[in-house]
């Protein structure tokens, strides 16, 4: 069966998981040192610890993400998570940053190594040179590739890999968007964060709502409608032709979320071996939830059952989904 | 410190790629990075200009390196990568991935897309034969002080992006081609109609971001004239500059005035503005502001 793995935010949402049929979750220690550094979310080293004996005694996995990349100068904070994740008895670390990745391969030569998406590996040339060099046993894909690329990665590759299936939907190749610090100074890769809430500010202007990022409006929508959050790559815009036309709308992407879920018996054919949930920044109800229901998916992919029909309807309710660059056509 | 012009981002057509390097063999920088940087399906269009580019840049003394494809993918692309390191010129990676295709011992150069942020990653490029690295343009002065430190103990020369739109992102989407109701494989090359790329302005009308087939620019020109004294004593090796339309020889004799303190930050910014008329000049990212930041 393909392996699942779920966002913990929180304790709670660990548990959740766990109890959903989650086969591993994965989550971050409270600081910069993980890409959802958001506050209230994330892990104190005892609630690791509590997490992990918690998972590992109904047979679930735990992987730490330790993906932004070390400040200059102030890398011992990221040393100091590995070397904390291995000894609270992670199964694996998720990493990004090759300094931080020789590091890990030196110094804790027994832990198992994952290449984070935010490492942007997007061909088996990649892959293989982290597979080589570092021992690394599962790469995360990059939500730039079809489905058909997967499969010839696969074919050229011996490592696992790690797709994701649902939830938030970066458009850019992740691990190399400065979009966001150009925008706030805040950025994925520095500060563990994209368009970040500090920076965020509504107003309603005349008969609109207005939603701003630093000091670009994102999002104007006439009063009455919702006004979606203003994640930079998902705004609405204006692009002269420089011929006296314009385009406007949402250029790069439309606020949409990630859902495969009719891809999953491709996915599998594709040799994909574990499905991942985004969402650490999410309540514990939402993670059961789409636990659930996944995993009812992927063991209906085991048996090659047809995919159960809305399942997460409830939960993309109101709000598109896409298969995103899982489909060719979508680029 | 002095001048490294990095590889053309936009999609300019074999004229014009010719009259650049022709125009620049004449310019005071040292060295060039030449190949294409954004998209593979523009290559077969202007490659044929490469050798002749490289004869001309090094017949007037400058250092030349080839690029990588920031975003690597096809198979296609994978070769190509492949055959850069025969070419017996150092190879600048803009994608980690070509490192798979390093000859043991082979000397490179690492690009502005690649993601070195700390001692650690500079280091083991250093092991791995790196000679140069132009760090990410997100970096604050902290952290580039403290990388071009390192770089000196390693001996990698460090760079930081000097001028010109930054790149803040790649894709493997192409949203000029989605800017014309096409996908990615029948672009029909419409980002060629913008040789500076094509403006993305908020509904309010401010410029914002470049749309540039796959890859996303900053619509501000970073300039770090405002910083040159600082970026000196940090002990960074060398400004790069981005190539763009319109007088570029001008923008590098700016810059080599300012090196050589024969111009004041105020009077480079004012020359720079009389080069790009209306064009806007940022540096948040150095000073850890929002990098959009104007210029003074």
């Amino acid at each position: 069966m393909m392996e699942l793995v779920c966002p913990a935010g929180t304790p709670a949402a660990l548990r959740a998981a766990v109890d959903a049929g989650a086969h591993t979750v994965y989550c971050g220690f409270a600081d910069e040192t993980n890409a959802r550094n958001f506050p209230g979310l994330n892990f104190s080293r005892e609630e690791l610890a509590e997490g992990v004996a918690y998972a590992h005694a109904r047979d679930a996995k735990v992987l730490v993400a330790i993906n932004t990349f070390p400040r200059a100068g102030d890398q011992a904070l990221w040393h100091r998570a590995v070397a904390d994740a291995a000894r609270l008895g992670a199964d694996a670390v998720i990493l990004a940053d090759l300094g931080l990745i020789a590091h890990a391969a030196e110094a804790h030569p027994g832990l198992r190594l994952h290449l984070s998406v935010q490492a942007a590996a997007a061909n088996p040339d990649a892959i293989n040179f982290y597979a080589e060099t570092f021992g690394i046993r599962r790469v995360v894909l990059p939500r730039v590739l079809s489905v058909e690329e997967i499969t010839a990665i696969n074919r050229e590759i011996e490592v696992e890999t790690e797709v994701f299936v649902f939830g938030g939907l970066c458009v850019m190749a992740e691990g190399r968007c400065s979009l966001s610090s150009y925008a706030t100074g805040l950025s994925p890769n520095m500060n563990g964060v994209c368009s970040p809430a500090s920076h965020v500010a509504y107003a309603d202007v005349g008969g609109n709502h207005e939603a701003r990022l630093g000091d670009f409006l994102i999002h104007r929508t006439p009063k009455g409608m919702p006004v979606p959050y203003p994640t930079l790559c998902k705004g609405c815009f204006t692009s002269p032709d420089g011929k006296g036309d314009s385009q406007t709308g949402h250029i790069f992407e439309d606020p949409v979320s990630l859902d495969a879920t009719r891809l999953i018996p491709a996915l599998q054919k594709a040799g994909v071996s574990a499905l991942k949930i985004e969402g650490r920044q999410r309540s514990r109800a939402y993670v059961a939830q789409v636990v659930r229901a996944f995993r009812a998916a992927v063991e209906a992919a085991e048996q090659g059952a047809p995919m159960p029909e809305g399942l997460l309807a409830r939960l993309t309710e109101g709000q598109a989904a896409t298969t995103g660059a899982y489909a060719k056509t979508w680029r | 410190m002095d001048l490294t012009v990095g590889a053309i981002a936009f999609f300019w057509s074999a004229e014009q790629v010719r009259a650049f390097y022709r125009t620049l063999a004449d310019t005071p920088v040292q060295r060039v990075v030449i190949g294409e940087w954004v998209c593979s399906k523009r290559l077969p269009f202007w490659q044929h200009e490469i050798p002749a580019a490289v004869e001309v840049l090094q017949a007037a003394g400058k250092e030349v390196a080839l690029s990588t494809l920031t975003l690597i993918t096809l198979k296609r692309e994978r070769r190509q990568t492949e055959e850069l390191f025969a070419s017996g010129l150092p190879v600048e990676i803009a994608d980690l991935s070509a490192l798979k295709h390093l000859p043991e011992g082979a000397p490179f150069w690492v690009g502005p897309t690649v993601n070195v942020y700390n001692e650690g990653t500079l280091e083991w490029l250093a092991g791995k034969g790196a000679q140069r690295i132009c760090l990410p343009p997100e970096l604050p002065l902290d952290s580039v002080a403290q990388l071009a430190q390192a770089g000196r103990q390693a001996g990698v020369a460090v760079e930081v992006w000097g001028h010109g739109r930054a790149p803040l992102a790649i894709s493997g989407r192409c949203y000029h081609a989605r800017l014309h109701d096409r996908a990615k494989d029948s672009c029909q090359f419409v980002c060629a109609e913008d040789p500076d790329g094509r403006t993305v302005e908020t509904l309010e009308g401010q410029p914002f971001l470049t749309v540039n087939g796959v890859q996303t620019l900053s619509y501000a020109h970073m300039s770090v004239a405002g910083q040159v004294d600082a970026l000196r004593e940090a002990g960074v090796a060398a400004l790069r500059l981005s190539p763009q339309p319109g007088d570029f020889a001008a923008v590098t004799r700016l810059y080599a005035r300012l090196l050589e303190s024969g111009l004041s930050a105020q009077d480079a910014l004012a020359g720079l503005r009389r080069i790009q008329p209306g064009a806007i000049f940022a540096q948040g990212f150095l000073e850890a502001r929002p990098g959009a930041a104007p210029c003074p």
